[in-house]
């Protein structure tokens, strides 16, 4: 069976510096994933700013070509495929940003997001069918269309952004959805809503979702499989259980003891990652 | 109990809108002791910021201090003069604030920002004699003495930050407030800066007030928290107090709403809550 989307040894290199002195920065190498169409799955890439974890998802979003290794989707080259098929690509494959305010024109109310897609790909023939199927959509990821559409971005919260985008890429159907830091700028307390609705996609539309985050803890409750990723290299993947529980890793480890845990009583750093959480400092 | 260094009292801040007045701030006291390490926990638009803009009295129209007294060590600050709390500033209380991107001058080498902040303070130094204090501030807080020369775009965000500590404590004031000053930070870096701050905090026994929204962050630093919503206080306590018994319902969501390393953990929990209502509502699509 081929899989939907397949990242094949890739590899991403930066060129940059002025005239006299070049720089090349490796963002990403030799980093393979596959998204199976059939089973929908949860993969948390992990990492910190740096570690190519954004570059990984601007790649399977075809927004930049691989400097080493191939993009696949359906088994096809991205960068061979059809007009047509490019088009199904593009459905198929959705994206949600981190900054729950940039992805708006802060000009156009909110209902521009989820009627410009409607247009694009010819889901409704009526007014009367776009409005249904945007109060649809708001409605399955728990928003009130009262309350939200006719409004402008910042008359809604950061949560109510990101889960307006959750609903845009639901109007579309997509098999996969690839989510980098959705949550980062939302407010701790409404996170859990944005989250919820991203593990409701998967189990009830079946939709597979690449969550892309520096926060081991939510990747932890809502994966089926986490990679850790430092400096464009993988360092560790598997089960997240395995992989929190009993990180071999040292950056996974040092990742694990750099989170605050809400415990008083419990010291930063000792606890879940065992007594070497300081090293590799 | 020692006297206060810090005390709130029935602070109000007010900001005129479109549409008539908006009471972002609304009758909040409290009281910080010398040396303490207070927690300040709420979100966005909750008015935390507002309070540490105000305490530091930078509230600009058309926002106002409407009510209330800020006491630091016993002086009223909203009774100063402009002037004198020119020298208040930076001298006996100092603000971190949350983007440390934006709080440093884009093209003055960090020698010459913290030299600024000194002489602005009255303090006149030898070129050596600035040399020697900057290479002791920058040391305190993690920092080699050549970074004195670099401009601020050739620090990591991390560096950044530590260079803001650095500045908010080279007059050794007697209060600090650290505004999210981590918020943009990766938790590695973050873990170094907030043990940064801590010790910096202990040596120079300064009070420090805590701004968040992250009650990891708050049980790992605090000693006591205070809870904001909607421009109130709905809870005070010591740290271990509130983790162990939130009074507040508002707390006990904020406790819930984070993910923990344990399986089907409250988070989960609540997650499973939205899917379950989004679902039950959107099962019409299918």
């Amino acid at each position: 069976m081929t899989p939907l989307m397949e990242l094949r040894n890739v590899g991403k290199v930066f060129s940059g510096g002025g005239f006299f002195k070049q720089t090349r920065t490796v963002a990403l190498q030799d980093f393979s994933l596959a998204i199976d169409a059939e089973q929908p799955t949860i993969v948390a890439i992990v990492g910190e700013s740096g570690s190519g974890k954004s570059t990984m998802a601007n790649l399977l979003l075809g927004l930049e070509t691989p400097t080493t290794g191939t993009v696949l989707y359906k088994g096809h080259d991205l960068r061979q495929i059809p007009r047509p098929e490019r088009r199904t690509f593009r459905r198929d494959v959705q994206a949600i940003f981190q900054d729950p305010f940039g992805v708006y024109n802060s000009y156009y109310k909110v209902d521009h997001v989820l009627t410009t897609p409607i247009a694009k790909f010819g889901l409704a023939k009526s007014r009367q069918e776009t409005r249904r199927l945007m109060e649809q959509a708001l409605t399955a990821v728990g928003l009130n269309p009262a309350q939200t559409l006719g409004r402008y971005p910042h008359q809604l919260s950061g949560g109510q952004r990101q889960r307006t985008m959750v609903a845009r890429t639901l109007l579309l159907r997509p098999k996969v959805i690839v989510a980098d830091e959705p949550v980062s700028m939302v407010d701790a307390s409404l996170r859990v809503t944005v989250l919820g609705n991203l593990l409701q996609l998967k189990q009830q539309f079946g939709i597979s979702l690449v969550y892309i985050t520096h926060d081991l803890a939510t990747a932890y409750q809502i994966s089926d499989r986490i990679m850790v990723l430092n400096r464009g290299e993988v360092v560790e993947a598997g089960d997240p259980e395995q992989v929190v529980k009993h990180p071999q890793h040292p950056y996974t480890k040092l990742l694990i003891g750099s989170i605050p845990m809400p415990d008083p009583s419990q010291g930063w750093g000792d606890g879940v990652a065992g007594d070497d959480a300081h090293e590799g400092r | 109990m020692r006297p206060p260094i810090l005390e709130v009292e029935d602070l109000r801040v007010r900001f005129q809108t479109s549409r008539g007045p908006f009471t972002a701030v609304d009758g909040v006291s409290f009281a910080l002791e010398p040396g303490e390490r207070l927690g300040l926990i709420g979100e966005s638009g909750s008015g935390k910021s507002t309070i540490a803009l105000a305490v530091m009295r930078l509230i600009k129209p058309p926002g106002e201090i409407a009510d209330g007294r800020v006491l630091l060590d016993g002086k009223d600050l909203l009774d100063l003069s402009e002037d004198e709390m020119r020298q208040v500033r930076l001298d006996e209380i100092a603000l971190v604030t949350q983007g440390a991107m934006n709080s440093l001058n884009p093209v003055v080498r960090i020698r010459a920002q913290l030299i600024d902040g000194m002489e602005a303070h009255g303090i006149k130094l030898s070129k050596r004699d600035y040399d020697d204090r900057i290479a002791a501030l920058l040391a305190s807080v993690d920092l080699k003495p050549e970074v004195a020369d670099l401009f601020p775009h050739q620090l990591s965000g991390g560096m950044k930050q530590r260079v803001c500590i650095a500045t908010a404590i080279c007059l050794k004031p007697k209060v600090i407030i650290a505004d999210e000053p981590t918020s943009a930070l990766d938790v590695v870096v973050q873990k170094r800066v907030m043990e940064t701050l801590r010790r910096i905090q202990s040596e120079l026994g300064a009070a420090v007030v805590l701004i968040g929204h992250d009650m990891g962050l708050m049980a790992q630093f605090a000693q006591r928290v205070a809870v904001m919503r909607a421009g109130r206080l709905v809870e005070v306590n010591g740290v271990n107090e509130i983790f162990a018994r939130p009074q507040h319902p508002y707390t006990r969501l904020l406790l819930e709403s984070l993910p923990t390393f344990e399986r089907g953990d409250a988070f989960l929990a609540a997650a499973a809550r939205t899917a379950a209502q989004a679902a039950s509502v959107g099962s019409t699509l299918q």
